[in-house]
């Protein structure tokens, strides 16, 4: 086995940061694409990290109006995880998640009008309307889902890993989880298994301090997920969740030592949901001055201000980039509001694969 | 409809266990995609040494022990069957496999419709169920009539050395999740392989005697036992048709309302507990599509409703026996 190094204090933390700032165009191309300037590597993290923002406050209105029903999961606050850590993977590499996965897939790549269609249950969304919010699906993509049970997403990523490492491919797969988890036997199974088979496995933790409506304190009784996640045997690193460039040069960091060949890693994302954990959820085991105090911190306004001070924003860049996003939604909304309903005729379809499918 | 071929020249004896282990050879050495992964398979060589030798000759990649957490490796499998291997699982027993239970209900089973036929998850799991071997509570349970509840998964329970020889084959091309049931009382059984039998067919059940008194509907580690009441019967002046359901999931109704109509009665053997059993399920798929066939109420001879005890004598008094069967079956035809 392997570096069994850990990097689970802050220090790393710090290093990652820096180096995240480092990394991105010191100034953005400038130029002009519908009143935008050219996309530069920071304008793009940005435009994202919005799409999602957006997307999700859409979702509320809907939820609202009985549009779309169902558990909906917010994960806004969260987005610079999803956004981050999406961008150090390819194409190539697979992505599992959790059911509050509306970011990861966004930032993933699925298209957002599949989604939209997904939430609404119709014929053109992304799981044809079997899954909804919690179950979004693109094998295209290699995103599997979408898994509504807590940790239970973990030991599917380490066989995704293991088909790849068995085949000696380089492929990554990555697996987000939130802190529930890892009270969970399956983590700390999969974390075994990845550990002892030196799998290709990125282990994303979205610390986001509450299991539901249960504190890390209180659900933990060791809250340093860092330290017992490297207790397995490997390098595990805390990032900080609101700040996108940090978390995008850790997970490429991670994601390239992954790809060498030197197993599993491990990442928590220290995050916070703005929102309740769901929309059921009255979010009384809060206090709202710890919201507030995180709102503080929300990863677009961190990263709108430091391209601020750099030039490569004002306030009428962010107007235009927010009108390009929701009109974006708009038409995703429009094309679930058209979309065809999945035909109840069609109700015992994929229970077993189709005639003329073999394994 | 397949049925019991008599011993040819082409046949040849060998064990319920080394059937399984041929079956594996050859799906391991046709398919470079198939591993078999679980506890205790490589260098022990299976705990029922169904695996036996097959580490020497495929190694540890293939041959893989896996440490002892079932949620972890079964999810692992299914993964890896995501990832376009064709993964054979083995889980010890069935009572151990409640541990897996998440993965194989909401991920495995669930998979392909929830992403709307995107994902299947071409995952083969094995595992041994079953009493009569003085193993205890914990070790003899037969819950494989709950995992036959299941929407989106094949169950299989083969009883005969052909079907041990051959199921893995066709469970493998199936792109669906495949769980198949190994009754722990049948590794031992010796059978005669027949070798003109090279695939079987996973989608009908078997008559494995034939009979027109009474339909004996069962499965797995009872055929035996139904097979021996016949048997006696048959000394009573008593025609039973044996029939072998080797699909548990989904069930072959064609074959078993045809034994109905030449029949006229059921009597349905179940190792399992009769509340809520596979053996309630046929009973009432006769009565729903073969009732103005009956002549008798349908009968049933399953497990005593206790944890399975270990002394001997309350372990065998718990399980259906061959004598229980023919009284279930008197009772039917008097």
């Amino acid at each position: 086995m392997s570096s069994t190094t850990s990097h689970h204090e802050g220090k790393a933390r710090a290093t990652a940061r820096k180096s995240g700032r480092k990394k991105g165009p010191a100034t953005a191309a400038r130029g002009t694409r519908g009143g935008l300037p050219a996309p530069g590597h920071h304008l793009s993290l940005l435009r994202r990290m919005l799409a999602i923002r957006r997307f999700e406050e859409r979702c509320v209105e809907l939820y609202s109006g009985a549009k779309i029903r169902g558990f909906v999961h917010l994960c806004i606050g969260e987005e610079a995880v999803a956004v981050g850590v999406n961008q150090a993977l390819r194409e190539t590499d697979a992505v599992v998640s959790t059911y509050r996965e509306h970011g990861h897939a966004l930032a993933r790549g699925v298209p957002a009008d599949a989604v939209m269609a997904e939430m609404y249950g119709r014929a053109t969304g992304c799981s044809r309307g079997r899954g909804g919010s919690m179950h979004l699906f693109d094998a295209a993509r290699r995103f599997y889902g979408g898994n509504a049970i807590v940790a239970g997403g973990l030991p599917l990523a380490a066989g995704l890993a293991l088909a790849d490492r068995m085949r000696g491919s380089t492929r990554v797969t990555c697996c987000f989880f939130g802190d529930g988890a890892f009270a969970e036997g399956e983590f700390h199974e999969t974390a075994n298994l990845a550990a002892l088979w030196q799998l290709p496995l990125l282990l994303v933790c979205e610390n986001n301090l509450y299991a539901m409506g249960t504190s890390l304190a209180r659900e933990h009784a060791q809250t340093n997920l860092a330290m017992r996640a490297a207790s397995y045997g490997m390098p595990a690193w805390t990032v900080d969740g609101m700040d996108v460039l940090a978390v995008e040069a850790a997970a490429l960091r991670a994601t390239e030592s992954v790809r060498a060949g030197n197993g599993p890693h491990f990442l928590e994302a220290q995050t916070y949901r703005f929102r309740a954990h769901s929309m059921y959820d009255p979010d009384r085991y809060r206090a709202k001055s710890e919201i507030e105090e995180w709102k503080g911190r929300d990863p677009l306004k961190g990263l709108a201000e430091l391209m601020s001070s750099e030039g490569q924003l004002d306030d009428r860049v962010m107007e235009e980039l927010d009108k390009e996003v929701l009109a974006e939604i708009d038409e995703a909304v429009r094309g679930a509001e058209e979309a065809p309903l999945e035909p109840v005729s069609d109700l015992l379809r994929f229970v077993t694969s189709e005639p003329g499918s073999t394994a | 409809m397949s049925t019991l071929k008599a011993p040819t020249g082409t046949s040849r004896p060998t064990t319920y266990r080394e059937a399984l282990r041929e079956g594996l050879r050859e799906a391991l050495l046709q398919d470079e995609r198939v591993f078999l992964m679980g506890e205790d398979v490589g260098r022990y060589g299976g705990c029922f040494g169904v695996s036996l030798g097959l580490l020497e000759e495929f190694g540890p990649d293939r041959i893989r022990d896996t440490p002892l957490s079932e949620s972890g490796f079964v999810g692992a499998g299914i993964g890896a069957a995501l990832g376009g291997m064709r993964p054979v699982v083995e889980i010890m027993t069935v009572n151990f496999s409640l541990l897996a239970l998440d993965q194989i209900l909401n991920n495995a089973a669930t998979l392909l419709h929830m992403s709307g036929g995107q994902l299947s998850v071409p995952v083969v799991i094995r595992m041994t169920t079953g009493a009569g071997r003085q193993l205890g509570a914990q070790h003899s349970h037969s819950l494989e009539g709950w995992y036959a509840h299941i929407p989106g998964i094949r169950v299989l329970a083969p009883a005969t050395v052909d079907d041990a020889r051959h199921m893995l084959a066709a469970a493998l091309a199936d792109p669906d999740p495949v769980l198949i049931f190994e009754h722990g009382g049948l590794y031992n059984a010796e059978g005669s392989l027949d070798e003109t039998v090279d695939a079987v067919d996973l989608d009908t059940a078997a008559v494995r005697r034939s009979g027109t008194d009474v339909a004996v509907i069962t499965y797995g580690g009872s055929l035996p036992k139904a097979l021996a009441a016949a048997e006696t019967l048959a000394g009573e002046g008593i025609s039973a048709e044996v029939v072998d359901l080797r699909t548990l999931r989904p069930l072959d109704d064609a074959t078993l309302m045809a034994c109905i109509a030449r029949t006229h009665r059921a009597v349905i053997v179940d190792e399992a507990w009769r509340s809520g059993s596979l053996a309630a399920e046929i009973s009432s798929r006769i009565t729903e599509q073969a009732f103005y066939e009956l002549d008798a109420p349908v009968q049933r001879v399953c497990s005593a409703e206790v944890p399975i005890p270990y002394a001997r004598q309350l372990e065998e008094a718990a399980l259906p026996q061959p004598a229980t069967i023919v009284d279930a079956v008197r009772r039917t035809v008097s």
